[in-house]
């Protein structure tokens, strides 16, 4: 079917006003080949099915939408507590100077932007491949762009159980910078690695992480977004699972005009454990997005998916979680909640959870609500003269809880607490 | 302490009157009883007090200490001294028992002017208070009343009272879903908190939890009035008689 003129006219002006960056001859054929996937596929239209409750607008024009600075001073470091190996990109860009040596047990870290200009590399065989076969059966032309045209990001290939974790710190800059990040993880078998990502990568940014994760691997994801209220932001993390293997994810999303982030997981080895969870607190012009597909593609794999949204003042939230369970994946767990706390009328929350299942076998369960806060709660709690707005804080936080639930770790899961509480006090002024 | 004059209140969806004039006073370190039988308006006069929405006012005060409690927000009834200890109390998922109590105990104490308890002086106190009642540690960690039998709800709504230190309490069906042994232990919570000039009223159907908290005052409430008051024998009366004698008689 040819594409439409308004979309190969958009994909097109998107095309010319980025200069793919210098590769050598593996990463050349990947982004050369990215960029005629995109062609053909053209860029997302707010008509399209997949982008039925986001406007893609600001994500593909080819002037970025410029974001004020916020400032994040008055709160502590970002997983501070935390002994970690930090890697710093400001406005999309590694910076050296703020970043620990990227050396690591375990684990070697390479920058795309030097390895992609090399020859031959081990990311040759991973690099855009994730990315390519994410795009069926839903086309996701925002990582194919990133593919072509990603400036930098990180190369990491993990062969034991990494000593600490990776923080990878975005700081943005410039009020006008626009820039796409493409990270690669490679987990050999029986690898472990935890990966913290925080703070916004630019004005504008397009980010996607490609991982692999092999038989008996674990790879743990923590990603705060937030409290930079102007970025917009078009996230994708595609993930492919081995037998035994474990990927949990979870992502704080707080304040954000237009945040979408997708996740595309295939299982694809016997006994694989997929979990993805996410907490957003919105407010006023605030628009945030989890669009989640998860494949079955073996037996007695287990996938959960909990994300949790609180809204007010006009704010969108908004949800499509597919669970798709391939012919043979027999004695699948799938598990899918999303839920909305609205604490007003003018809020609204938009989900679409679906399941398709193909094998006769599995267990599949999923549930989506949208409610105001519980009125009985609320006196309850100022009937021990506990304020009104600190009562609301409290629910919200109840609320939000179960998803921060998933995070494993203990410290890091008291840090995100911590974190929401000191937004709602700050809020609470 | 407490004095209710003339009290006239409407449920605001249905405009329906319930309360037709209530009058009362507790007085400092008293323990008043109000019996009467279903839709007579004891748990409405209750909730009134605490400042629940879905009331209207349309006549009448309510002060605590001279102070007008109907112009207050629940929080600042609350902060002022008045406690209800909730007929249901209600579930919070999602809010630790202790968080609960030392956000509510710090509140209250924030509003009064006073400085926050610490971490460790709350944690004393509320092991101190909560061994009387017989609530172990795993219950103040669990989520606010989440899981709690019955028993444990209300020995619940005892300790954050203890903790609270309120002026005046008011106890709405307290003893609903308690078995003998459970409302024991209830109203010995209770009556260690008696005294010090601390005013109670004691809302229930039945006279048997006052042979645990024996009141100075009872009242009969009928048709949203206080019919009739005397002293802990008017209690033992309607045991024997019910509500139909003494509502002929008024009448």
């Amino acid at each position: 079917m040819a594409l439409p003129d308004v979309k190969q006219n958009a994909t097109q002006a998107r095309l010319a006003a980025m200069e793919m960056p210098q590769s050598g001859v593996w990463a050349k054929a990947a982004r050369e080949d990215a960029v005629s996937r995109l062609i053909s596929m053209g860029l997302p239209h707010r008509r399209d099915e997949y982008w039925k409750f986001t406007r893609p607008d600001t994500l593909v024009q080819p002037e970025g939408p410029q974001a004020a600075l916020y400032d994040t001073s008055d709160e502590p470091e970002m997983f501070g507590a935390v002994d970690r190996l930090k890697i710093v990109f400001v406005d999309g860009v590694f910076d050296a100077e703020q970043s620990d040596d990227l050396a690591l047990e375990g684990v070697t870290i390479d920058r795309l932007s030097e390895a992609g200009r090399a020859d031959i590399h081990w990311a040759k065989d991973l690099y855009g491949l994730l990315e390519q076969r994410g795009q069926t059966p839903v086309a996701r032309p925002l990582a194919t762009l990133n593919t072509a045209m990603a400036g930098d990001g990180l190369l990491i290939h993990v062969t034991g159980k990494a000593p600490k974790p990776l923080h990878l710190i975005y700081q943005h800059r410039a009020t006008t910078s626009d820039a796409m990040l493409h990270h690669v993880i490679k987990l050999e078998k029986d690898a472990e690695l935890t990966l913290l990502e925080s703070g916004p990568v630019a004005a504008r940014f397009n980010t996607v992480l490609e991982t692999e994760i092999a038989d008996g691997a674990t790879l743990h994801h923590v990603r705060k977004q937030g409290r930079h209220h102007e970025c917009h932001v078009a996230t994708h993390v595609f993930a492919r699972l081995g037998e035994e293997s474990s990927f949990k994810s979870f992502t704080l999303t707080a304040n954000g005009v237009m945040t979408r982030n997708e996740m595309v997981i295939e299982l694809t080895g016997d006994d694989a454990i997929a979990h993805v969870a996410g907490a957003a607190m919105g407010d006023g012009d605030f628009h945030q997005d989890d669009t989640v597909f998860i494949t079955h593609d073996a037996e007695r794999c287990e996938s959960r998916q909990v994300f949790k949204k609180v809204l007010r003042n006009g704010a969108t939230g908004v949800f499509q979680g597919k669970i798709l369970v391939e012919p043979g994946a027999q004695k699948t767990d799938g598990y899918q909640i999303s839920q909305a706390l609205l604490l007003d009328g003018d809020s609204q929350f938009l989900a679409k959870p679906e399941l398709e299942i193909y094998a006769d076998d599995v267990a599949c369960s999923h549930g989506s609500t949208s409610g105001a806060i519980d009125e009985d709660a609320l006196f309850y709690l100022r009937a021990r003269g506990v304020p009104h707005g600190l009562a609301t804080d409290l629910l919200t936080i109840a609320f939000l809880a179960e998803a921060v639930d998933e995070v494993e770790d203990e410290i890091l899961r008291a840090d995100i607490l911590d974190r929401l509480e000191g937004w709602l006090a700050r809020r609470r002024g | 302490m407490l004095e209710i004059k003339n009290l006239h209140v409407d449920l605001e969806e249905e405009d329906k009157a319930i309360l037709k004039g209530v009058d009362l006073c507790v007085e400092a370190g008293k323990v008043h009883a109000i019996m009467g039988p279903n839709g007579s308006g004891k748990s409405t006069l209750s909730y009134v007090l605490s400042g629940k929405d879905g009331y209207e006012v349309t006549a009448g005060t309510a002060t605590l200490d001279g102070v007008d409690l109907l112009e207050m927000e629940p929080e600042e009834r609350a902060a002022a001294g008045l406690f209800l200890a909730f007929q249901y109390p209600v579930e919070i998922p999602g809010v630790g028992n202790m968080t609960f109590l030392r956000t509510a105990v710090n509140a209250q104490r924030k509003a009064r002017g006073q400085e926050e308890m610490s971490a460790t002086d709350f944690l004393k106190l509320i092991r101190e208070k909560a061994k009387d009642l017989k609530i172990d540690a795993d219950m103040l960690k669990r989520p606010v009343n989440v899981g709690f039998s019955g028993g444990e709800k209300k020995r619940n709504e005892i300790l954050q009272m203890a903790m609270l230190e309120p002026k005046m309490c008011i106890l709405d069906e307290t003893d609903s879903g308690l078995d003998v042994d459970a409302m024991k232990l209830v109203a010995d919570g209770v009556n260690a908190l008696r005294g010090q000039g601390r005013g109670f009223l004691v809302i229930t159907h039945y006279q048997r939890l006052l042979d645990h908290i024996v009141p100075d005052v009872v009242h009969i409430m009928s048709d949203g009035r206080i019919i009739k008051s005397g002293g802990p024998e008017l209690a033992l009366e309607v045991e024997q008689n019910g509500y139909a004698d003494i509502i002929a008689e008024v009448a």
